[in-house]
């Protein structure tokens, strides 16, 4: 039996702060590119170019049946062998990125199909342009439906960024796996970073709940 | 070295990575179920003690990272005598995780067969177990399996993470042949191609094979 060594969790805490600050940079950076990325697959989808729309569908598919931490490595060796040299973090959010870029098209998706064929029919026969359509018709009835989607993909982002780790992102698990191979101490780390994980994504789900009760009340769609 | 000729040096290897994927998966895929219907069905439970142990776990579980759990249960477990073989501790962490979100697939499906049944196995006298087996489970399976259709691409996705713990599946047998040849975008691209034919060609229609067949059977066709 091992015991536990509180003096060891006061010696990495400010190492496992810092950690956690990038471990939620890349959470917040990775989803940034995915919210803008998921809005180009699925406006790519709904044009009415055959070739594009299959191919885009076939990406999307492909992304979502393959591991991440496959892709993680894909992105970061790819590059070298064509002399495009990416660093850890760059290669890391391109990933994770794309990889929650897909996701998340497929909630816009979700949400767009929602929205009722009248309403689409009803803004053409107004003669409102298509930006006009998407920005005050459709978007505010697509949002509702996709942000608790959005939410648990936010909250799947951070729980992922563990696997930047592999790639040498120094996140929460690369510095736990540093710290064990410097101190040979395994339990104080690991069940430290399990902890940080907990304490972030347990209130997060919260306030996201929140937030889509919220999001409904104001756009006066209370179920 | 063209593609072909890499894959006559390497195919073998990858092949064995590939079955050890499929092994790892269906194994996870088993604990993932039973941890999922019973917890599912504690979460259900009258009890407050049994629904907050139930609780507690999914939180935890959900709550962190697989690859975090992995980890602890590789390396902490042992610290506690807990010696558990990395092809084990492999399968056993996807299962454990896979099987939280699954608790709530089962929890929701179960809540959403419709009261009407739950009155009629009362009034048909049914005893408890009987109801749940007979009457209940088998139109909460056929609610949940397009979801679980979801999930089980996540736990074969979720099992190239046991490539860190040095289990030979198809992810490490990548990497090693990249780390030896350097050629990763045919390393990694096989991989991807693997990975998706798996996923795409085969576990889902079997999944939708499956969904199709229970549905029949509780005469939905």
């Amino acid at each position: 039996m091992i015991e536990w060594r509180w003096h060891l969790v006061w010696e990495l805490a400010p190492r496992f702060v810092d950690a956690a600050g990038k471990t939620l940079l890349a959470a917040g950076g990775g989803y940034s590119i995915a919210v803008v990325l998921g809005l180009v697959l699925v406006l790519a989808q709904r044009t009415r170019f055959r070739p594009l729309t299959f191919a885009v569908r076939e990406f999307v598919e492909l992304i979502r049946s393959t591991p991440l931490l496959l892709q993680v490595f894909f992105v970061f060796y790819v590059g070298p062998q064509f002399g495009l040299v990416l660093s850890p973090w760059t290669a890391g959010l391109i990933a994770i990125g794309l990889h929650y870029g897909a996701y998340l098209s497929e909630v816009y998706r979700g949400g767009i199909e929602s929205v009722p064929a009248g309403q689409w029919e009803a803004a053409k026969a107004l003669n409102l342009s298509v930006v006009r359509t998407y920005r005050r018709i459709v978007i505010p009835q697509a949002l509702p439906p996709a942000i608790s989607g959005m939410g648990n993909y936010l909250v799947g982002i951070f729980k992922d960024t563990p696997m930047l780790s592999v790639i040498g992102v120094t996140e929460l698990m690369h510095t736990a796996t540093a710290v064990g191979a410097e101190s040979y101490r395994y339990l104080e780390p690991y069940t430290m970073v399990g902890a940080i994980f907990l304490a972030i994504s347990l209130p997060a789900a919260y306030l996201i709940s929140r937030f889509e009760k919220w999001v409904r009340r104001t756009l006066g769609m209370v179920k | 070295m063209t593609y072909i000729e890499f894959l006559q040096v390497h195919g073998s290897r990858m092949a064995d990575g590939t079955v050890l994927t499929v092994v790892q998966f269906l194994l996870a895929t088993v604990v993932a179920v039973v941890v999922a219907v019973l917890f599912g069905l504690m979460r259900l439970s009258r009890n407050p003690g049994v629904r907050g142990v139930a609780t507690v776990y999914i939180e935890i579980f959900r709550g962190t990272s697989l690859l975090v759990q992995l980890f602890w249960i590789f390396f902490v477990l042992p610290l506690f005598g807990l010696n558990l073989d990395k092809f084990v501790a492999g399968f056993l962490a996807v299962g454990l995780n896979m099987g939280a979100y699954g608790a709530e697939l089962v929890r929701g499906a179960i809540r959403a067969v419709p009261r009407g049944q739950w009155e009629a196995a009362v009034a048909l006298n049914m005893t408890d177990r009987k109801r749940m087996w007979r009457v209940i489970l088998p139109q909460a399976l056929v609610i949940m399996l397009p979801p679980w259709g979801n999930l089980v691409i996540e736990i074969l996705k979720g099992t190239a993470l046991v490539a860190l713990i040095s289990v030979a599946d198809l992810m490490f047998e990548v990497r090693q042949i990249n780390i030896a040849t350097f050629l990763s975008v045919q390393a990694f691209g096989t991989a991807l191609i693997v990975y998706y034919v798996l996923a795409r060609f085969l576990v889902t229609p079997f999944m939708r094979a499956l969904e199709r067949f229970m549905s029949r059977k509780i005469g939905r066709a």
